[in-house]
C-alpha cells in the first residue's frame, strides 16, 4: 500500500491503496464516488470516463499513481446544473442511465475543446462511449443544445 | 480505506431509488419525522405536504416504469405531476407480480394502478365533501386539489388526515378515457436528473459501512465444477481478506474491488473437465442445419395443402441461421448482501424481485420472511436479470462475514457466463401458382428450448413459447410450422423478444424472396395478404412514412418487415447503403400499434432502443463457443452499435383506444428482416446467416 494525494472535484484527498489500483476503484470503493461506472475494465465502453486536467480519461485504465497531483473531475463534481447536464435532462436522454456519467463527462470534454463542434467532431468523440439502450440520437441533440447555451454565454 | 462517515440516515438515503422515495429495510430504523399519510393501498400515499408517492412494482431498467406507471396512478388520483415521487418497491407479495419481463409492465398494471389512484381520489373527495357539507358527487380532483365546481378548492395536503380516517372504497369509479389528463401525455422521465448526476444508485453503487468486495472465479467450461484450489498466492495479495469456495466457484473477498481482482488472478484453481468440454457452437449449428433439412414435429398449421402441392417441389426455399447472443447490459451482474440481526438484507438489480428474494433466502438458509430485498436501478436488463444466480452467489459469500459484501461480475464474467439467446436454423419453403399467388408455406424451426433446459420434464415436447413470431400473419391458404428441439449444454435465457428475435428474421426475410420469385412488390404484397387489423395498419403507415417506392441513390436498398408480438404490432422500413462497399444502415422508419400509449415519449424511446439493440446483433452479435468456452468476452469482440453508426430513426404511433400493448420488445423482431430485405433490394443477395457478413 502507498499513500496518494489526489485532487478530486476540487477537494484534496488522501488514499492508501496499491499503486497499480485504477483510478476507477479509488473513486468508487475508497472515495464513495459511485457516479463513475465500471463497464468493461479495459477502456472499451467509456462508462468510467472522468476528466484529468481537462482531458477525458477512462478511469479504469489509468492507475492512481499516474493521476496523483492532477486535477480530477468526476460526474459528482459537475454540480448537477452544468449546461451539459441540463441539456441531457431537457432532451430526456437517459434510459437505463448506466452509461450516462461517461456520456456527460465525454461531452463536457468535447465542448471544452470545441465549443461549437461539427457533427464529425461529435461523432468522433462520442463514438468512444457505448450506450446499450441506444440513446445516441438524443445525446446528439443534447450536445447541440448545450453548445448553443454555452455559446450564448449562459 | 477511508472510514465511512456516513450517518445511518444518509445510508438509507443512498439506497433510495429516486429523490425522496424511501426504501426501508426491515432492520433499518424507520426514518424520523415521516408524515402520516393517506395510503389506501400499497401503491400510493399522499402526504401532508401534498407529495404523492407511487410505489412502482416493476424494475426500472431503462424502459421508464418509474415514470409511466406513476403516470397512471397520478391521472386517476388527479395529482399534480410535479409532486409525484415514484419509489422502486422492495420485493414484497403485497405488490403483486413484480416480475419485469415480457413487455408486461403497463399491460398488467394499467387497470390495477388506475384503481389504486382512484381509491385515494375518492377518499379525498369524501373528505372535502364532509368539510364543505356537499355531496361528493359534485366534486372533482385535479392538479393536487379537490374542486367544488364554483372555483373553491382544497389541496390534497389539507385533506389527507381526514381522508385517511375514511373507509377505502372497494370499487372506486374510474375516469372515462376522455377525462385523462396525464395518460397519453409525453411526460418527461422522473429519473433523468438522478441519472445525469451520478446520483442514481445502481446495484453496484450500493455503499455500506465496512463493506467488503468480492469476485468469483468460475469454471470457464460450461458444466465444469471445482476440483481443487490453492489460495496461498491470492491471500498474499494486499487487501485480500478471504478466499472461499461457493457453489459456483471460488470467491475472493477483499477491501476493494481491485484487490479482489488481483487476488482472483493469483488464485490457482483446478476445474473438472466439464460436460460441455467437447461442445462447439459451430457443431451445434451444423447439426441444426442437418436437422432442418428433415421433417420436424408439427407445431402449428392452417388449412390443408392442395393435392397438387403434395408432389410439387417448392418454388422458393431457403435456410437461415442465427447464433448465440449475450445480453451484455452496461451494468454487469452484481448484488450486495448483508446478514445482520438474524436476517438478511439484499440489494440487487433484478428483474424478478420475489424469486430473487426466495433464492437469497434459500442460499442463506433463512425463511423468506427474514429476507429484505431492495431493488436498485438496473443498468439494463434485456432478460439477463430474470435469473438470480448473482444474488445467490452474493449471499453465499456474505454468509461468512458480519459485514455487507458486494459481489461484482467483471465484463468478462458477464459475457462468458450469461444465459444466452439460443441459436436456431430455419428452413422455409413456399409453393406458388403460375400467377405468383402463394399456395403453401412451410417453416421448420430448429433450436434449443429455454423452457426444457429449466424443466427437464419438458424434454420431447413441443415448446410453444419458442414459436413466437413463427406463424405467418398472412392469408395463405395453407401453412405449417414444424419444430425440432436439440439439447444444448450452454445456459439459455430470454433475450429481448426471446424467440421473436429469430423466427421473424427467417420468415419475413423469406417473404421477400417469395415476393421476388412472384415478381411482386414486398410492401404491396404484405398489404394484399394481411387481414384488416393493427398489423396491416402498421405496415401501411410505415411504408407511407418511409416514402415506399421513391427512388434511392445507387447502391442503396429499402426493405420492410413486420411482426405482432407481446401484444403490439410493429412494421419497420430500413434504408441501407452499400455504395461504399460497407453496409451502412441509414434510416429506420418504425410504425407501432400498441393500443393506448400511456406515454408516447417512452414508447418512442423503447422503439429506438429496440432497433438499436437488434441492429447491434444484426451487424456484429455473435457468441461463439469453442471446447465449451465462450470466445467473445468483452466489447472488442462483442461490440454494440456505437454513436457514429446510429441511423436516423423515426417512430410513428398509431392512435388507438385499445388496452395497452407491450413496447419494450416488439420493436426488436422486425429489425433484422427489414435490414436483410433492404440488403436484398440493394444487392439481390439474401442474408442467410447472422451476423451479417459482406
Amino acid at each position: 500500500m502507498a499513500r496518494f494525494a489526489l485532487t478530486v472535484n476540487g477537494t484534496h484527498q488522501q488514499v492508501e491503496v496499491a499503486a497499480d489500483t485504477p483510478l476507477l476503484w479509488v473513486l468508487r470503493d475508497h472515495l464513495q464516488l459511485s457516479g463513475t461506472k465500471y463497464g468493461c475494465g479495459v477502456g472499451l465502453c467509456g462508462s468510467c470516463t472522468v476528466l484529468v486536467d481537462g482531458e477525458a480519461v477512462r478511469s479504469c485504465s489509468v492507475s492512481v499513481a499516474e493521476v496523483a497531483g492532477k486535477k480530477i473531475l468526476t460526474i459528482e463534481g459537475l454540480g448537477g446544473h452544468h449546461p451539459v447536464q441540463r441539456a441531457f435532462v431537457a432532451e430526456d436522454v437517459p434510459q437505463c442511465g448506466y452509461c450516462q456519467s461517461g456520456q456527460v463527462m465525454q461531452a463536457v470534454a468535447l465542448l471544452a475543446k470545441h465549443p461549437r463542434p461539427d457533427p464529425q467532431q461529435v461523432a468522433a468523440a462520442m463514438g468512444d462511449i457505448l450506450c446499450r439502450c441506444g440513446t445516441y440520437d438524443r445525446i446528439a441533440k443534447a450536445i447541440a443544445r448545450a453548445a448553443q447555451e454555452v455559446s450564448h454565454g449562459r | 480505506m477511508a472510514a465511512s462517515t456516513l450517518s445511518r440516515r444518509e445510508l438509507i438515503n443512498l439506497s433510495l431509488a429516486v429523490g425522496g422515495g424511501l426504501v426501508l429495510g426491515r432492520w433499518l430504523p424507520a426514518a424520523q419525522g415521516e408524515e402520516t399519510v393517506l395510503q389506501p393501498n400499497p401503491f400510493v400515499a399522499v402526504g401532508r405536504d401534498g407529495t404523492v408517492k407511487v410505489w412502482v412494482n416493476k424494475s426500472e431498467m431503462g424502459q421508464g416504469v418509474l415514470t409511466g406507471l406513476a403516470q397512471i396512478v397520478a391521472d386517476e388520483l388527479g395529482a399534480e405531476w410535479e409532486k409525484v415521487v415514484p419509489v422502486q418497491a422492495d420485493a414484497d407479495p403485497k405488490y403483486g407480480n413484480q416480475n419485469t419481463g415480457g413487455s408486461t409492465a403497463v399491460r398488467t398494471q394499467f387497470d390495477e394502478l388506475r384503481r389504486a389512484g382512484a381509491a385515494a381520489r375518492e377518499m379525498l373527495l369524501a373528505a372535502a365533501a364532509r368539510r364543505w357539507k356537499v355531496p361528493a358527487s359534485t366534486l372533482s380532483a385535479r392538479d393536487g386539489k379537490v374542486w367544488d365546481g364554483k372555483g373553491r378548492s382544497l389541496s390534497f395536503g389539507e385533506l389527507v388526515e381526514e381522508a385517511a380516517r375514511l373507509p377505502v372504497p372497494e370499487n372506486p369509479p374510474l375516469k372515462s378515457p376522455n377525462q385523462f389528463r396525464l395518460i397519453g401525455q409525453p411526460l418527461p422521465r422522473k429519473d433523468s436528473q438522478a441519472k445525469v448526476t451520478g446520483k442514481a444508485i445502481f446495484g453496484c453503487d450500493v455503499r455500506l459501512p465496512g463493506m467488503l468486495f468480492a469476485v468469483v472465479a468460475r469454471p470457464p467450461v460450461f458444466g465444469a465444477t471445482l476440483a481443487s484450489f490453492d489460495a496461498t498466492a491470492a491471500e498474499r495479495v494486499e487487501g485480500v481478506v478471504k478466499v472461499l469456495p461457493i457453489s459456483s466457484g471460488v470467491a475472493v473477498v477483499a477491501r476493494d474491488t481491485w484487490a479482489a481482482l488481483k487476488g482472483r488472478a493469483a488464485l490457482q484453481v483446478r476445474w473438472s473437465e466439464g460436460s460441455a468440454a467437447s461442445f462447439s457452437s459451430a457443431g451445434l449449428l451444423q447439426e441444426m442445419e442437418r436437422r432442418a433439412a428433415q421433417e420436424g414435429g408439427l407445431a402449428a398449421k392452417h388449412g390443408e395443402p392442395a393435392p397438387a402441392l403434395r408432389d410439387r417441389p417448392p418454388a422458393v426455399e431457403a435456410t437461415f441461421a442465427v447464433p448465440f447472443l449475450a445480453h451484455a447490459p452496461m451494468e454487469p451482474q452484481n448484488a450486495t448482501a448483508w446478514l445482520h440481526d438474524g436476517g438478511l438484507e439484499v440489494w440487487a438489480p433484478t428483474q424478478v424481485p420475489m424469486p430473487a428474494r426466495r433464492e437469497a433466502a434459500e442460499a442463506a438458509g433463512l425463511p423468506v420472511e427474514k429476507v429484505a430485498l431492495h431493488v436498485t436501478f438496473l443498468g439494463g436488463g434485456f432478460g439477463r436479470r430474470l435469473v438470480s444466480d448473482f444474488v445467490r452467489e452474493a449471499v453465499e459469500v456474505a454468509k461468512g462475514f458480519p459485514v455487507p459484501v458486494q459481489l461484482l461480475w467483471t465484463r468478462e464474467d458477464d459475457m462468458t457466463h450469461d444465459y444466452y439467446r439460443p441459436p436456431s436454423v430455419h428452413k422455409l419453403q413456399a409453393w406458388l401458382d403460375p400467377q405468383g399467388e402463394v399456395l403453401g408455406w412451410r417453416h421448420h424451426q430448429v433450436t434449443a428450448s429455454i423452457g426444457a433446459q429449466r424443466n427437464p420434464s419438458w424434454a420431447g415436447q413441443l415448446d410453444r413459447g419458442a414459436l413466437e413470431g413463427a406463424e405467418p400473419p398472412y392469408g395463405f391458404p395453407f401453412w405449417q410450422v414444424e419444430q425440432t428441439l436439440l439439447p444444448c449444454p450452454v445456459p439459455l435465457g430470454a433475450w429481448r423478444s426471446v424467440f421473436a428475435s429469430q423466427n421473424p428474421f427467417a420468415s419475413e426475410h423469406f417473404f421477400d424472396l417469395v415476393a421476388r420469385a412472384a415478381g411482386k412488390d414486398p410492401w404491396r404484397l404484405r398489404l394484399a395478404l394481411l387481414p384488416e387489423g393493427p398489423l396491416r395498419q402498421a405496415v401501411q403507415l410505415a411504408g407511407e412514412k418511409a416514402g415506399w417506392g421513391k427512388p434511392l441513390p445507387p447502391g442503396w436498398g429499402r426493405g420492410i418487415a413486420c411482426c405482432s408480438s407481446f401484444g403490439s404490432h410493429v412494421a419497420e422500413v430500413a434504408e441501407v447503403s452499400l455504395a461504399s462497399g460497407k453496409l451502412q444502415v441509414k434510416r429506420l422508419v418504425v410504425a407501432i400499434h400498441c393500443g393506448r400509449a400511456v406515454n408516447p415519449r417512452l414508447v418512442e424511446q423503447q422503439l429506438v432502443s429496440a432497433v438499436v439493440f437488434a441492429l447491434s446483433a444484426f451487424l456484429r452479435g455473435r457468441i461463439t463457443v469453442v471446447q465449451g468456452k465462450v470466445v467473445e468476452d468483452n466489447f472488442d469482440r462483442y461490440e454494440p452499435l456505437r454513436f457514429p453508426e446510429m441511423p436516423r430513426v423515426e417512430v410513428h404511433i398509431l392512435p388507438s383506444q385499445d388496452p395497452p400493448g407491450g413496447v419494450g420488445e416488439p420493436g426488436v423482431p422486425p429489425l433484422a428482416p427489414a435490414v436483410a430485405n433492404a440488403i436484398l433490394a440493394a444487392t439481390g443477395k439474401p442474408v442467410y446467416r447472422l451476423p451479417w457478413e459482406a
